[in-house]
């Protein structure tokens, strides 16, 4: 372990399938990656969490539904509200909204077919932790392997989002978001929102499966990248 | 006691499982079919003598049996 890279954890339930490719992908974005399971959390001192795909509980009750009252997400919701990065993907992303730490719900796809291709996704906004390695309207190619990606939130809600730059990434096509380029049914395109404070997200496409040239797409290190960066800033806010 | 939990998506959510029965159901001659929803049912088996038996099983029914921003959920309770 280096001193300069922060400690991220990637948090294991019953059921995560892709928690070895966070880890490895954590380590090559410049984090010391260390897996946390769900009901051990007692990690020392972590700059920031994230939650990897897969099948928690296998999906019981919902995706993501018995999740939410592991041990380790008193950590998660801790970690949030110090203002530290919590990334969730795919999976992870359905954990937190289920933890309400992110607006919305997740729906079944709407064409009810279990999706796994490389998408395009457009980023949204760069108020958040996640962002600092890009610039807003940049796309990026990244894979989705999902059955209950159909983000859902109400009107309101998303009036809201969209006021608080809370839309992290739109699925799109050379940059233009439109009803064809929406491979799921989610509300407004949606692929990843944040929380209000910007520190914590959920997206479906796996940043994680992009991150080097042999697996066709390195667009993902921006966002791992970016997360690693804040980690260090956020760290070295709360122990002023 | 036992409780009987139906849990399903809420009015205007797109259920796109009960779209695809009832597009089924159409093909096979059933024409009177206008639509369908699907959920869930949950069987819960409770000691017997609880006095609050209904308002616990609101309360399971609100923190983890349904999502609040896409389910409803109804409670049916019968003595065993």
């Amino acid at each position: 372990m280096t001193v300069d890279r922060p400690n991220i954890g990637v948090a294991i339930f019953p059921g995560s399938n892709c928690d070895a490719d966070s880890l490895h992908g954590l380590e090559l974005a410049g984090a010391n990656a260390i897996p946390v399971w769900h009901d051990h959390p007692e990690t020392g001192s972590l700059d920031g969490m994230m939650i990897p795909g897969g099948f928690s509980y296998g999906d019981y009750l919902r995706t993501g539904a018995i999740a939410q009252f592991s041990t380790v997400m008193d950590l998660i919701r801790q970690m949030a509200d110090d203002g530290r990065p919590v990334l969730g993907v795919c999976n992870g992303f359905q954990i937190l909204l289920e933890t309400g730490l992110l607006p919305g719900g997740m729906l079944r796809n709407r064409d009810m077919k279990f999706i796994c291709r490389t998408v395009q996704i457009r980023l949204e906004s760069t108020g958040n932790s996640f962002s600092n390695q890009n610039a807003s309207g940049d796309t990026m190619r990244i894979p989705i392997a999902h059955g209950e990606g159909n983000y859902y939130a109400d009107p309101k809600t998303l009036a809201e989002m969209n006021s608080n730059g809370q839309v992290a990434f739109r699925y799109c096509d050379n940059g233009i978001v439109g009803a064809s380029t929406n491979p799921n049914g989610s509300s407004e395109s949606i692929a990843g929102v944040t929380n209000a404070a910007g520190n914590v997200l959920g997206m479906m496409p796996h940043p994680e499966r992009a991150l080097e040239p042999q697996l066709g797409s390195t667009d993902g290190l921006g966002i791992m990248r970016s997360m690693v960066e804040s980690c260090i800033s956020s760290r070295a806010a709360i122990n002023v | 006691m036992n409780a009987k939990v139906v849990v399903s998506l809420k009015d205007g959510i797109l259920d796109p499982e009960g779209q695809a029965v009832a597009s089924a159901l159409g093909r096979m001659g059933f024409d009177e079919v206008k639509d369908v929803r699907i959920g869930k049912v949950i069987e819960i088996e409770l000691e017997d003598g609880i006095a609050d038996a209904e308002v616990r099983v609101k309360q399971m029914c609100e923190q983890i049996l349904s999502n609040p921003v896409i389910e409803k959920f109804h409670i049916q309770t019968e003595q065993s």
